[in-house]
């Protein structure tokens, strides 16, 4: 049984349609990586996946149930952990509170503690009792992970975590991948980055103005087939 | 000399007073940008709930707080859960007006069940025990008892705030709530919680109200307003502030009462005025607002 998978989830903001029938699959310890440009519906996807929107039940199955219409803190406890895009630490807690606050409601046993995740990444110890908002871009996006990681999440989403972010510190992040995924959580990336997107992921679902556009196995895709499925030209 | 230093020294307790209803509007407001216009019926309410049980129970009124403290707690819960977080989330508008509406009906509520009558909290003794500081000036053990409750209570809520999981979930659903839903914080228990909590600490404050000074259904208001002065003079988010803020408004109005004692109320607004000009975030902001 997959893990996680859509079946013909659509998304809307008002009257704005932002995904039009996407069914994606994903097995247990996978990584999975939804390129597309800007507009494209990823963030969406995530949102609706994470419950911050909602959507129709039997549109997301996570682990044999549906959970599309799930309020969000619930989901969280089910164990689908979201990096949101920008980051969006909490500004008023610290460091190490940030992460604490990520298992409030779900402190399933499991491969990730606070010391694993200060192990991971070591920059963010030497600022764990720092405020929240006098980290670097970089900083603040490994707390971020932490932060999704120490419930011991099934499901790892990451929202566009090389935003913004200058190339030696987003290849630092793509390098704590592998360690997340020899820990068995499966993921789910959406990246605009589709060389690290690429590297990392074993399968890839392209999105255009909110359809799918491609999907398949890295290796068996080419970059033209990829370009035309990211630009539609 | 001497009839100022008493002055000081009364309003710096009586300022415990004013911080005691402050501090559970400063909870909210912090917590969840909720402005609740009821406020002051709430202590108003309280004080009646202590009255009711004493006198049912032929308890003190210290007891009888203390018995109303989990009913008051469950109150304040099923408030918020059933009511109040229907308001939340669509503009500073529909909580102000559901607030109001309960300030009405709580008042009528009141004036219904026990008429208009000022009723007190009878504590005996202790009443009027007072501590002889000079041959001049005492004391009074009541309101040196609520500086001491206001202190602690702004000692535990702050150590709630800033030590426990708890502490943690209300800060981060007041930074993000959007984000506060991903860590599974469940929002609507948590801000009932914080109601819950809210009404625990006007019940302490019920309790010095009563027995300081008589009350009736009609004075809510009043106190919102003084519970409003130190919150705003103290700076909105700092609880610590709050309590500075409840002794610059206690200390003004007794040494405007010492100059003349018709102007204890005025020199308390005047007092109040003068900070929103000179500081109008407050004496204590909070730096990241």
């Amino acid at each position: 049984m997959a893990l996680l998978e859509t079946r013909g989830l659509t998304a809307s903001y008002g009257d704005f349609q932002a995904l039009y029938g996407i069914d994606t699959i994903l097995q247990a310890g996978e990584t999975v990586a939804i390129i597309g440009a800007n507009g494209a519906g990823k963030s969406t996807y995530l949102k609706a996946i994470a419950g911050l929107i909602r959507a129709r039940a039997e549109s997301v199955w996570f682990d044999g149930e549906p959970i599309g219409a799930t309020p969000a803190a619930e989901i969280m406890k089910r164990g689908i952990a979201l990096v949101p895009e920008g980051r969006r630490l909490f500004p008023s807690l610290t460091v190490e509170e940030n992460l604490l606050i990520g298992r409030y409601g779900r402190n399933a046993p499991g491969p990730w503690s606070l010391d694993r995740i200060y192990a991971l990444f070591p920059a963010v110890r030497a600022r764990r009792h720092s405020a929240s908002t006098t980290l670097s871009g970089g900083e603040q996006q490994m707390t971020a992970i932490g932060r999704a990681l120490i419930s011991n999440p099934r499901l790892l989403l990451c929202d566009e975590i090389s935003l913004g972010l200058a190339p030696i510190v987003v290849r630092g992040l793509y390098d704590a991948l592998p360690q997340i995924k020899a820990a068995g959580t499966s993921v789910v990336l959406v990246e605009q980055d589709i060389v690290q997107a690429i590297k990392v992921s074993d399968r890839i679902y392209c999105f255009q103005e909110g359809r799918l556009s491609l999907s398949g196995r890295p290796d068996q895709l080419s970059r033209d087939q990829i370009h035309l499925a990211y630009f539609g030209i | 000399m001497t009839v100022w230093a008493d002055a000081l020294i009364q309003g710096i307790l009586l300022g415990g007073l004013y911080a005691l209803f402050a501090a559970g509007l400063s909870l909210i407001f912090g917590i969840m940008r909720l402005v609740n216009l009821a406020h002051g019926d709430l202590i108003v309410l309280a004080a009646f709930v202590i009255l009711t049980l004493a006198a049912w129970l032929g308890l003190d009124p210290f007891a009888a707080a203390i018995a109303a403290l989990p009913i008051m707690f469950a109150a304040g819960f099923a408030l918020q859960y059933l009511l109040l977080n229907r308001t939340l989330g669509r503009g500073l508008l529909p909580p102000l007006l559901i607030t109001f509406g309960l300030s009405i009906i709580i008042e009528n509520g009141l004036l219904e069940l026990f008429s208009a009558d000022s009723e007190r909290l009878h504590a005996g003794a202790i009443e009027t025990a007072s501590i002889m500081l000079s041959s001049e000036i005492s004391i009074g053990v009541v309101p040196l008892l609520t500086l001491g409750s206001a202190i602690a209570v702004i000692f535990v809520l702050n150590f709630i705030f800033y030590r426990t999981a708890l502490g943690r979930a209300f800060r981060a659903t007041a930074d993000d709530l959007e984000i506060a839903q991903l860590m599974g914080i469940d929002h609507p228990r948590i801000f009932s919680v914080a109601m819950g909590l809210c009404f625990v600490v006007v019940t302490i404050a019920a309790l010095y109200l009563g027995m300081r000074a008589n009350f009736d259904p009609t004075i809510g208001p009043g106190r919102l307003l003084y519970a409003f002065e130190a919150v705003i003079i103290g700076g909105l988010g700092s609880l610590w502030g709050t309590l500075a803020g409840g002794i610059i408004l206690g200390v003004a109005q007794t040494v405007g009462a010492q100059i003349n004692p018709e102007w204890q109320i005025l020199s308390g607004h005047v007092a109040f005025l003068a900070v929103l000009i000179l500081k109008p975030r407050g004496l204590f902001p909070r730096a990241a607002d």
